[in-house]
């Protein structure tokens, strides 16, 4: 058994605390957000006082409880076909089957769904049906322009803003009770800096050789306060600059990653890995790679909620402006050779032996056009590359023997490379 | 003493073994159907590599003769054939063993004796039959298991004997076929010999004496005037032969079952790079790999070295495979060597649409009732695995000249034809396609590279 570091132990009780609240609302009066990851205006919703909650942070914690096999099954029961989004259905199965969350409290219904990102054309549909499941509900969405020549204009900028001020904030006063106030997003827009700060920095830390953490499997529970709504909170500056410490230690020890089954005493392979990784059999999959010694240095994923490590920041001198940035700059927003770039930023920076892809079969937003970029670093880089696919929440779409049997090829062709460029 | 390194390739269908020397050169190569007791399957590959590696190397060692003296080389051949029916001979025997005993623990009193006997008259109907085939018909250079030989005859036979213990002698066989195919049978390669030579001069002193022959050819009839001095000549070689040491210095196991094989956990190598390995040793200018398997098509992408840059695979379903093919023969009810000849013959393709191997069977009978013809639905089929290997090249990274086809499947012509037209298709006339006849071996090849080249791979433990 690991022993759990301070970082986890905080970690476990924002959560925890933030579920009771949630739980609690009703009485409380507080009112509830259902709102998405990318592109998330954890800010705004904070400087109302509202509540947020994370359908597909909801669906992949019952993905890795083993619960959303029978949720999705309720949504397929339901009418939405086998090929729909596996979170969309795994959340809408939830509610249906009442809505107990991860912590076993019950979730309350949407006072406002809040669409940031429209860049995944699922999100809106996945709201179509919650405003379906809650008749009434107030929505309010905020259309995301993708970054298609690779930049943010003065004039997105603007029109995102102006949706802001027209079509957001007034639903959002209206559901709240409250006035707008600058005053206070700019005070919580000082913390999500010290957050962003925070985080680029433990992202960081892979790049040393061998690697204290594993920036994927452990990667994704690093991004979970950041992602659910904690940042800009005191809270969540405290849990990174805790986490912070404890990476630096580490790194300062030499210490390998930390896994369920203790740590990693020789890094053999580092890998850069695209892609969100697969819920439902996440320990045997994570399993597969550390018994062999891999390690992930850096993936895309853990830069869905936000890309800091390629300068973005909040600024609480551009409130709105920098909220709408933030918006249009989230990963799959970004266009290809953005990605490209970025990815391959990854692949030298951190010196990775590899570069792998687990595509979603369910998932456009992020599988769309993988292997185009894989062939790309393949080419500029020379690195040897490996796809692999799997599903987010749909236990039936997880081979363990297909992946098993392509990661051993990959694995062993990265060896070979090993030792042909050893000689 | 020479070296010898072996490389097991346990396949979901099949499982293949094949020896090299220190030169890499193929020595010997075994095959047989995978079944229920990987460990046997991958035995019997090994054994047949080794009884084939010997008569190779002596062929090697007489090539000199073989080639001035027409009648060594047949003697050999003859030798050959005999030499596997005297094999095959030793299971037909433990299945009759089997049968018997499966018709004891299944029935009582009279008509327990009653099948008994229509056993003994369908095994010793069918003995004949096939002793006639090895040795007059090269079955056993026709790539056909225990198994398939078996059952084909059988079920011949159980017709024949008409409705009245149909389903019991299909159950007594049924029931007695895995355990005989699961056993070890143990060869003696030198007892095989000398009573494959016992045999021989049984037959061509009956050739001598008749001075003619209604059974054999006209080349055979050379023999009788020279038969003995050459078997003379030759015993000596065929007696080294058998005694040598194959001592195997090192042993890769790769395929679908290798995770089973009884080998060290170093010497268990991934198929996607045995494969490569081994077809880029065999066309040295391979830059593009595919290999079509009984469960699984790889797409492979190999540098000038034969190392693996990148690869695909199919995932979830085996449309597209050999399986695929197994599958629409039963439907067909033809055998695995028919079918592409046949679909050679269509005059048109008619299209299949189904990505499905199980839906494939609904859609064959579908077109049967339309009256599309046989051919040319088989023609469509085949043209549809094409296309599924296609879009797996095409997500690969594409073809790259030189490009190796390789796996069972390389042995249909009709895949084949496709495969070349829609690769000249898409990636031009330039395109060097490879096909190799060894191409089933590719795999096991690879993995007895690697272990001449004693390159460790680091897989974890179950």
């Amino acid at each position: 058994m690991v022993e759990k570091e301070q970082s986890m132990i905080i970690q476990k009780e924002m959560i925890a605390n933030l579920f009771k609240e949630l739980s609690t609302a009703k009485e409380t009066g507080k009112k509830v957000v259902y709102t998405f990851v990318p592109g998330n205006l954890s800010e705004l919703i904070l400087a109302f006082d509202m509540l947020p909650v994370y359908p597909e942070i909801n669906a992949l914690q019952s993905g890795m409880r083993k619960k959303s096999g029978s949720f999705i099954k309720e949504a397929e029961k339901f009418g939405h076909s086998e090929d729909v989004c596996t979170y969309v259905k795994c959340d809408i199965g939830m509610m249906l089957k009442g809505n107990i969350g991860p912590t076993g409290e019950k979730i309350p219904p949407p006072d406002l769904l809040l669409l940031s990102y429209t860049g995944c054309f699922t999100f809106m549909k996945w709201f179509e049906s919650l405003e379906d499941l809650y008749p009434g509900v107030e929505i309010a969405m905020l259309h995301t322009p993708y970054q298609k020549d690779g930049v943010i204009t003065k004039e997105m900028t603007e029109y995102m803003v102006k949706q802001l001020k027209q079509e957001v904030i007034p639903k959002m006063e209206k559901v709240s009770g409250k006035k707008y106030d600058e005053t206070k997003l700019k005070k919580i827009l000082e913390n999500s800096v010290k957050t962003e700060d925070l985080i680029v920095k433990i992202f960081d830390t892979p790049k040393t050789i061998p690697s204290p953490i594993d920036a994927y499997f452990a990667g994704v529970y690093y991004i979970g306060p950041i992602n659910i709504g904690f940042r800009g909170t005191e809270e969540a500056v405290e849990y990174y600059a805790e986490l912070y410490k404890e990476i630096n230690k580490r790194a300062e020890l030499g210490l390998g990653p930390i896994t369920p089954e203790g740590e990693i005493k020789e890094e053999q392979y580092r890998l850069v890995v695209e892609g969100p990784p697969n819920w439902t059999s996440f320990r045997e999959f994570w399993k597969l790679f550390y018994d062999l010694g891999a390690v992930i240095v850096a993936s895309s994923y853990t830069k869905v909620g936000g890309v800091y490590d390629m300068g973005f920041r909040h600024n609480p001198d551009r409130p709105l402006e920098s909220l709408s940035e933030y918006c249009m700059n989230c990963y799959t927003n970004l266009n290809f050779p953005q990605r490209i770039e970025l990815l391959e930023k990854c692949i030298t920076d951190y010196h990775a032996d590899g570069f792998l892809i687990n595509s979603i079969k369910s998932c456009n937003s992020f599988s769309a056009g993988q292997l185009l970029m894989m062939r790309k670093l393949e080419e500029k880089l020379e690195v040897p590359v490996g796809f692999i696919e799997s599903d987010l929440v749909d236990p039936r779409y997880f081979s363990y023997a297909n992946i098993k049997n392509r990661l051993e090829s990959f694995f062993q062709m990265l060896e070979q490379r090993k030792i042909i460029n050893a000689n | 003493m020479n070296k010898f390194y072996l490389g097991v390739d346990l396949g979901s269908t099949t499982s293949k073994a094949v020896i090299i020397d220190e030169h890499d050169k193929i020595v010997g190569r075994g095959i047989t159907n995978t079944r229920a007791n990987y460990k046997v399957a991958a035995d019997i590959a090994r054994l047949e590599a080794t009884f084939d590696a010997r008569f190779n190397i002596l062929e090697n060692k007489i090539a000199s003769e073989i080639k001035e003296n027409h009648e060594s080389k047949k003697y050999i051949e003859e030798l050959k054939s005999v030499f596997n029916f005297l094999k095959f001979q030793k299971r037909l025997r433990s299945l009759h063993t089997q049968l018997k005993e499966t018709v004891a623990q299944s029935f009582e009193n009279q008509k327990g004796e009653i099948i008994s006997g229509k056993v003994d008259e369908i095994i010793n109907t069918i003995e004949p039959k096939i002793r006639n085939d090895f040795l007059n018909n090269n079955l056993g250079n026709k790539n056909q298991f225990f198994r398939d030989i078996i059952s084909e005859k059988y079920n011949e036979q159980v017709e024949k004997l008409g409705n009245s213990y149909f389903e019991q002698l299909m159950m007594v066989f049924d029931k007695s076929i895995t355990p005989v195919e699961n056993e070890m049978v143990k060869y003696d390669f030198q007892e095989l010999v000398h009573e494959s030579i016992a045999l021989l001069n049984g037959r061509y002193g009956k050739i001598k004496d008749e001075n003619k022959s209604m059974h054999f050819d006209v080349e055979l009839n050379l023999l009788k005037g020279n038969y003995d001095s050459i078997s003379d000549s030759l015993k000596e070689h065929i007696e080294q032969i058998a005694k040598m040491e194959i001592h195997i210095a090192n042993m890769v196991g790769t395929g679908y079952g290798r995770a089973l094989l009884p080998f060290a956990e170093d010497c268990i190598k991934s198929e996607i790079l045995c494969h490569a390995f081994g077809a880029h040793a065999i066309f040295p200018g391979t830059k593009t790999v595919l290999d079509i398997g009984g469960q699984d098509t790889k797409a492979i992408q190999v540098d000038s070295n034969g190392l693996v840059t990148s690869f695909y695979m199919n995932d979830r379903c085996a449309a597209g495979c050999g399986r695929y093919l197994g599958y629409v023969a039963d439907e067909f009810n033809l055998s695995l060597n028919e079918m592409g000849p046949l679909a050679c013959d269509a005059e048109k393709e008619v299209n299949i649409c189904s990505t499905c191997t199980v839906f494939a069977g609904a859609e064959i009978r579908e077109l049967l009732n339309v009256g599309e013809q046989r051919e040319d639905i088989l023609a469509g089929l085949h043209r549809a695995i094409v296309l599924r290997a296609m879009s797996l090249i095409a997500r690969s990274g594409g073809v790259r000249n030189e490009f190796t086809f390789t796996g069972g499947v390389a042995r249909n012509q009709a895949v084949v034809k496709y495969i070349s037209e829609m690769v000249r298709d898409g990636y031009g006339d330039d395109i060097k396609i490879n096909i190799h006849t060894d191409s089933i071996f590719m795999g096991a090849l690879g993995g007895a590279m690697f272990a001449r080249r004693n390159i460790s791979a680091k897989i974890p433990l179950k």
